[in-house]
Parts: C-alpha cells; sequence; structure tokens
C-alpha cells in the first residue's frame, strides 16, 4: 500500500521554483531516503507533506489524503521532528515532549519515559539550556513515543553522537518492524545506506534517480582497480568505462554493470597482476550523479 | 595580577562602539526630559499661587507614596516642585537603563556565546566586566553632568547650577548603584534572563520600601537606594551625602561583583537552579494553554502594571476636584454646560487613555503567533493534529481574555482610589463601566492585528503605528479641537464616554460584529497560507 504519494509537485517562492514535478512514492512498512545537498528541496518537500506549505501545482497524498486539506487528520497518524529545532527557551524538555503529546492527541506515558532514558535525556532542564542535539533528542522522543503510522524526519541525526545515532536507528528498526513507514532526508550518507530500503535522490527541485540501493548500483555498475604488466592504452575510451584516474601505480575506474564483461576480457590481454572491485558506495553514486549532470556529459545511467 | 585587568580598555572602547547609538539615546532622553519638566512646570505654573495649590495636593498620601515626601513646601519653587516629583521616577528610570546595559553586556554576551570568544583572546579575565563597570561609570557620569548643566542653562531663577548638579548627580549615583547591584546578580544567576529578573525585582522592592516608608517611617525609606537619594532635596537643602553614599556602595558593590566573577566558572552562576517540571501541567495541552503558559508572566506583569496605573489615576481624582474648586468660573462654566460634575467629566478622559494602554497586552498576545511562527516553534504545532483555525482562535481567545481582564482592572483601580479620596462617591460600576464600554474597540484593534497575521504577516508591527495614532487623535483630539471626523478614524473615537454620552448598544454590537468578522478573515488568511520559517 502507498503512504505517501507525490505527483508533479512544485513549490514556486516567488519567482523561484523550488521543487519542480517532484514525484515520490512511500510504500507501507519501507524506510525512504531522501538525499540531496543543501537548498535542493528536501525540507520544502517535507514541509509541503506536512501542511506547512502550500504547493503551487501536483498533488501530494498521504493516506490517500490532501495533505493540504486534510492536513488535520493525517497528523493524528503522522510523527514529524523537523531539521532545524528550535523550542521555548523557558519551557522544560519535560513539558515539551508532554505538550507534543497531546496536541497530537495521545501518547504512550511509558514509552516516553523509556526513550528519555535511551537517549540520556535530563527532562526537567529549561531548554534554553539544551544543545542542539539535546533538543533534537526533544523531538526525536517526542516522535517515537507518538504511536505514528508515519514518522517523517529531515536530517535527524545532525546533532546526535554516534551512540545516540545508533540509539536512533534502533527506533527506525524497530518502527519498520512493526510495519510502520519511515521518510527520512539525511546527508549522512553511511546512515541512508544503512537505514534505508529505497533512496531518491533530489537536485534542484527534481527527483533525477530514485529506487533501491540494489537497482541504483546495477545502473551505476562497479568500481574497479587494475594494475597490468602492459600499459593499456585505449583505457578511458573503452564503451562503458568512466572517471579514469591514475592510482597506486595502477588505474581506477568505473565500469558499467552491462559492459564489465566485455571489459575484462579486453583488459585480461595486458596482463593483470592485481585486480579489485568493490560495489559504489552511496556516496559514489551521489558524486556521480551531481558530476555528470553539473558538467551535463550524460551517459552510462 | 595585572593580568587579570589586560586590554579592559579595548573592550571599553569595543563597547562604546557597539552602543554607539544606544547611549547617546538613552542619555539625551534624560537630559530633554529633566529640562523639558523644568520648562513645563515653570511656564504651567508660572505663579506661587498656583505652585503652592499643587504643593497642597502633594500631601495627599497617595501622592508621597508615588513621588516622595514633601520639602520645600514653605517656598515651592519651580526648582522645588521639579525635583521633588520628577527625582525618584527618573532615578528608577535611570536604573533601570543601567539594569538592561549591565545584562546586556555580562550574561547577555554570555549566553550568546560571544564572551567566549573575547576570553580566548589575550584578554584578562575580569577585563571584560571591568570594562562594563568603567563604561557605565561614564555613562552615568556624563548623565549627571550634561542633566544638570542643561537644567542650570534654562536660566530660571530657583533652578540654579548647584542644585541642578545635585539633581543630575542624585540621577547618576542612583544609576551607578544599580549598575554595580545588577552586575552582582549577573554573577549569581544562571543567565541572562535571571538576572534582569532579580535587578527588575529588586528596583520593585526599593521603590515599595521607599514608598511605604515615606509614608510610614523615615527609617525603613532610608533602607532604600531611591528613598535615601530623595534626601538630597536639591534646590532646596542641597545635601551631598545621599550621592556619596550610592557612589560609595557603588564602588562596594563592584568589587563584590570582581570578586565573584573571578571565583565563578563561565556560564554558570552561583544561585542554584531550579529544576523545571518533568512533566506538564495539566493546563499546559493544547494551542490555548501554550499560549497562556509562554505569556503568562508577562500579562500579570501587565494586569498589576494597568491596576496600578488605574489606582494612580485614581488617587489624583481628589486633587483635580480641589484644584479646580479654586478656579471657580472654570468650573462653573463646565458644569452649567453639561449638568455632569467635574470628576464625571473627566472619567471618560482617563478611561479611553487606559483602554489604549490596556489593548498593549492584548495586541501583544495576537502578536505572539508571528513570533513563535517566525522563530520556527509554530511547526511544532502545525505539523500534529492541530488545525491553523484552532491555533488562530487560540491566541485570539487569550487576546480577548485579556482585554476583558485589562480594562476590568483599570476601572476598578480608578473606581477604588476615586471613591476613597472623593467626597461624593460615584457607583464603582460606573468607572468600570466607563472601562468596559471600550471592549468592542480593542476587540477591533486584536482582530485588525489577526487580519495582518493571516494576509500580511511581515507588515503587523503597523498595528503599533494605529495605536499610537489613536492615541493621539484621542488624547489630543479635545485638547487640540481635531474635527469630529479624525476621531472616527480610529475605533476608540467611536466608543461612548461613560457616564456623559448616551451608550447606543447598537453601535456597540455592530463594533463587536466587525470585530469577529475581521477575525474569521484573518484566521482563513492565517489557514491558506505559508509558514514562513
Amino acid at each position: 500500500m502507498t503512504v505517501v504519494k507525490t505527483q508533479r509537485l512544485s513549490k514556486k517562492f516567488g519567482e523561484f521554483k523550488a521543487l519542480d514535478g517532484v514525484d515520490i512514492e512511500v510504500q507501507e512498512g519501507e524506510v525512504f531516503g531522501f538525499i540531496g545537498p543543501n537548498g535542493a528541496g528536501k525540507s520544502t518537500t517535507l514541509r509541503v507533506l506536512l501542511g506547512i506549505l502550500k504547493a503551487s501545482e501536483g498533488s501530494a497524498e498521504i493516506f490517500g489524503k490532501d495533505v493540504w486539506k486534510d492536513a488535520v487528520d493525517i497528523h493524528k497518524r503522522v510523527a514529524y521532528v523537523p531539521g532545524d529545532i528550535n523550542l521555548w527557551p523557558n519551557l522544560t524538555g519535560g513539558e515539551v515532549i508532554d505538550l507534543f503529546g497531546r496536541l497530537r492527541g495521545g501518547y504512550d506515558k511509558e514509552r516516553r519515559d523509556e526513550l528519555i532514558s535511551r537517549f540520556g535525556l535530563d527532562p526537567s532542564k529549561k531548554c534554553r539550556t539544551y544543545s542542539k542535539g539535546n533538543r533534537q533528542k526533544v523531538a526525536l522522543i517526542a516522535a517515537f513515543s507518538a504511536d505514528a503510522d508515519l514518522y517523517i524526519f529531515d536530517e535527524p541525526t545532525s546533532g546526535l553522537d554516534p551512540l545516540m545515532e545508533r540509539v536512533f536507528s534502533e527506533y527506525v528498526h524497530e518502527a519498520k518492524m512493526q510495519g510502520k513507514s519511515i521518510l527520512l532526508s539525511s546527508h549522512i550518507l553511511s546512515e541512508v545506506e544503512k537505514l534505508c530500503d529505497r533512496v531518491a535522490i533530489i537536485r534542484k527541485g527534481r527527483i533525477i534517480e530514485t529506487g533501491t540501493l540494489k537497482e541504483m548500483r546495477h545502473l551505476t555498475g562497479s568500481l574497479m582497480f587494475i594494475e597490468t604488466e602492459k600499459p593499456i592504452p585505449d583505457l578511458a575510451e573503452l564503451s562503458g568505462v568512466h572517471r579514469v584516474q591514475a592510482f597506486d601505480g595502477g588505474w581506477s575506474f568505473q565500469v558499467d554493470a552491462d559492459e564489465l564483461d566485455a571489459v575484462v576480457r579486453h583488459l585480461s590481454a595486458f596482463g593483470i597482476k592485481r585486480m579489485e572491485s568493490r560495489p559504489p558506495t552511496l556516496e559514489d553514486l551521489f558524486i556521480r550523479h551531481y558530476e555528470e549532470t553539473e558538467t551535463g556529459a550524460g551517459g552510462g545511467v | 595580577m595585572s593580568q587579570l585587568f589586560d586590554h579592559t580598555w579595548s573592550l571599553v572602547r569595543f563597547i562604546l562602539r557597539r552602543d554607539r547609538v544606544r547611549l547617546p539615546i538613552w542619555i539625551l532622553s534624560f537630559v530633554f526630559v529633566s529640562a523639558g519638566t523644568v520648562l513645563v512646570f515653570d511656564n504651567l505654573y508660572g505663579d506661587d499661587v498656583e505652585r503652592q495649590t499643587i504643593a497642597e495636593t502633594m500631601e495627599n498620601p497617595a501622592m508621597v507614596a508615588m513621588v516622595g515626601p514633601n520639602y520645600g513646601v514653605e517656598n515651592y519653587t519651580t526648582g522645588a516642585m521639579t525635583a521633588h516629583e520628577m527625582l525618584v521616577m527618573t532615578a528608577a528610570i535611570v536604573a533601570l537603563m543601567n539594569i538592561l546595559l549591565v545584562s546586556r553586556h555580562t550574561r547577555g554576551d554570555e549566553e550568546e556565546g560571544r564572551l567566549e570568544l573575547v576570553r580566548a583572546l589575550p584578554v584578562g579575565q575580569l577585563s571584560s566586566l571591568t570594562a562594563v563597570l568603567l563604561v557605565l561609570t561614564f555613562v552615568n557620569g556624563l548623565l549627571a553632568v550634561l542633566t544638570g548643566v542643561s537644567m542650570a542653562a534654562l536660566q530660571i531663577d530657583s533652578v540654579d547650577l548647584h542644585g541642578s548638579l545635585l539633581f543630575g548627580a542624585a540621577l547618576g549615583a542612583t544609576g551607578l548603584f544599580f549598575a554595580a547591584l545588577t552586575a552582582v546578580f549577573a554573577q549569581l544567576s544562571q543567565n541572562a534572563r535571571g538576572t534582569t529578573g532579580l535587578s527588575i525585582a529588586a528596583l520593585l522592592v526599593f521603590y515599595m520600601i521607599r514608598a511605604i516608608g515615606d509614608v510610614m517611617s523615615e527609617a525603613l525609606s532610608l533602607s532604600s537606594p531611591l528613598g535615601w537619594i530623595l534626601r538630597a532635596k536639591p534646590f532646596v537643602e542641597n545635601l551631598w551625602w545621599p550621592v556619596m553614599l550610592s557612589v560609595g556602595l557603588a564602588i562596594a558593590l563592584s568589587i563584590l561583583a570582581l570578586y565573584l566573577n573571578s571565583i565563578r566558572d563561565h556560564d554558570s552562576g552561583f544561585l542554584p537552579t531550579r529544576s523545571g517540571r518533568t512533566h506538564a501541567s495539566a493546563m499546559l495541552r493544547g494551542p490555548f494553554g501554550l499560549a497562556w503558559r509562554l505569556q503568562r508572566t508577562g500579562l500579570i506583569a501587565w494586569a498589576v502594571a494597568l491596576f496600578i496605573l488605574g489606582v494612580s489615576y485614581g488617587s489624583v481624582l481628589g486633587e483635580i476636584e480641589r484644584f479646580f474648586e479654586g478656579i471657580d468660573l472654570f468650573q462653573q462654566l463646565i458644569v452649567e454646560q453639561s449638568g455632569f460634575s467635574l470628576i464625571e467629566l473627566f472619567i471618560p478622559v482617563l478611561s479611553s487613555v487606559m483602554a489604549i494602554l490596556a489593548s498593549i497586552p492584548a495586541i501583544m498576545a495576537m502578536l505572539k503567533v508571528k513570533t513563535e511562527e517566525k522563530n520556527g516553534r509554530m511547526e511544532h504545532v502545525i505539523s500534529r493534529s492541530v488545525s491553523r483555525w484552532r491555533v488562530a482562535f487560540s491566541y485570539w481567545l487569550l487576546a480577548a481574555l485579556t482585554a476583558i481582564t485589562m480594562l476590568f482592572l483599570t476601572g476598578l483601580g480608578l473606581g477604588l482610589l476615586g471613591n476613597a479620596v472623593l467626597e461624593d462617591d460615584l457607583p464603582l460600576g460606573t468607572y468600570i463601566g466607563a472601562s468596559f464600554v471600550y471592549l468592542p474597540a480593542v476587540l477591533i484593534m486584536v482582530a485588525l492585528a489577526l487580519v495582518f497575521i493571516g494576509f500580511l504577516p511581515g507588515f503587523a508591527s503597523v498595528i503599533w503605528l494605529y495605536l499610537g495614532l489613536s492615541f493621539f487623535v484621542v488624547y489630543l483630539g479635545e485638547m487640540l479641537q481635531l474635527p469630529d471626523w479624525v476621531e472616527k478614524l480610529t475605533p476608540y473615537g467611536h466608543i461612548p464616554g461613560i457616564p456623559l454620552d448616551e451608550v447606543n448598544y447598537g453601535v456597540l454590537a455592530l463594533m463587536v460584529a466587525i470585530a469577529v468578522l475581521l477575525a474569521v478573515a484573518g484566521a482563513y488568511g492565517f489557514r491558506r497560507r505559508d509558514l514562513k520559517t
């Protein structure tokens, strides 16, 4: 079942087109990662989904309902943690967590206390004394103590230490096991790689790639390193080979999956001394996408 | 040891540079107000008989509590009058200036992390606080001299140079005392808010001690810096010991502050932090509870202040009656024309001014929506199952309740003290009714604020201009004999003056209806626009 669905979603701020036809779909029970650089439109998309901003064109639905018109109904089943968290300086963390729970219309108090101890938050301190990470914990505790069907996180771990990041991952995992859906945006690609089932890459308000990591890797192909006895004169000209760089006495390059067989056959003629291959990380995919679209030298994908 | 104060002068120059606009404005305002008061008093009460009448009204305990014990009554010159009526109030505001400046430059900077950057440079441990205290010494000294010289420069016989300088020095010395006191509180409390809060609380307590002391016990009054400074009696006895006492104590307090500063950790204080609630109270369960919780302290302070305003106006009603009794002709003219007593003629004027002041907290309560939105906190509420209609209505409801409470309290204060000092009592309902009848006007102002929030959030402060214009028109309209239609430009101009005018309930009902319509329109605008972040 589709939980979140946007179609040709656009948002203009005056003349500036922040979103330009965004199509994403989040399925029930999956963790969906939303990645892209600053200003690409990640937070704008999430804010439109929450009815904080009104879409200029296109449609956006959560649980099959319109995100703008039925915002209040939808929010009863959604928990959201914004990227930049400002809290009321004269309220304590505990008060804010309770308030958030009540505004949602109910929360689990035992779970609240469990979360507070797991995240190591002192709920009796005023929010003005909290660091960024602690403010983030307040918002995360409020979100996870809600019994929601969809969790939306905007850069959830940017202020957390590695230990707290792990606690966060565990709760995301737990939510997923219970069949809940999670939509998260992040800069931290290793985290997205670990947590997410499917990923969408956004750039200048457009989705430029979407799919499972496996699919994306297949499209991108493998990263190879090769050292040969004889020099390879035409390596960069081979079809399906990209980003050739001299490295440690050999060459590193990227090979498209469908050309892999032909490339390896060709190279074996030069006397292979050493050959390594690894799947591309999300960072490789990400950087490759950006370099290609940036220079306009598309191909391969 | 000398390392403790390294680069103090650089920091002094830095503070002066940062406050190069703020400081001159503060200082010049005091200079103008003090010299201006002398001029106004000299023009208004030119002859001895008039001043003597005022001197007698000043014997009223309510006045003594407000401005201090009467002195120089035998010969109430313009100088004596200015010093007596203005010194303690002006000194209290100078004290407030010092509190705000010191808090800003000590804990304010420390909290924002700016002091940390400075401390990481080769700057002495005590340089920062020393620099703040030096700047404030300079500011208060300059204020004292400029005030004194400008008052004396008016060349009014009774306002001589000696007295003027003493008046200025009394202001400056009180300022310095509170600067040093705030510096001590800045070491004790945990943050800037605590520092300002404690210092203003101390100022209020000192003012109350003086007020009670001046009415009941000289010794009590002398235990307050605002009490002893009044004993300088400029232009009459010209005593300098109160100034010396304030300056001496300021030095002692400064040394204490520096000592505490040297043994304190960065970003901490000596007063224990109360740990807050682990759970939210039952009240904090929706947008209304949140709106109230966020503004509670401010609204209570406004309620107290407006009640005191009502009481102060009430306390002078008796004097108004007596004052005009002296001018028989004038009184007869008015009374014959209207068939109302003088006091009844005055109540609508006072009520209109108080109603405009009472609008301030109500409008502020409504505009809080904008602050919340701007600081990115509205997002937390809207992203949960709370509709924007409910948010707008909650803040509107708080604003409306604020308006009701504030109007009620001003009327009550006016009536309670008015009847205490008047010979012929009026029913309390008349006073409260005169205030309360302004509710539709205040509701329209609140609704207009909501319309701005809904459609032009960037221009919401225009509502303050409109309120200022209303004040101008209502307050000065009568004096300047402005044409009727000018008064009708503001909602306050459509409200009948009780007990003079006949109350047209149709008009009032129509105004309430307009207010409701505007509020709904504003909420609709808030519903359909993007949230600004």
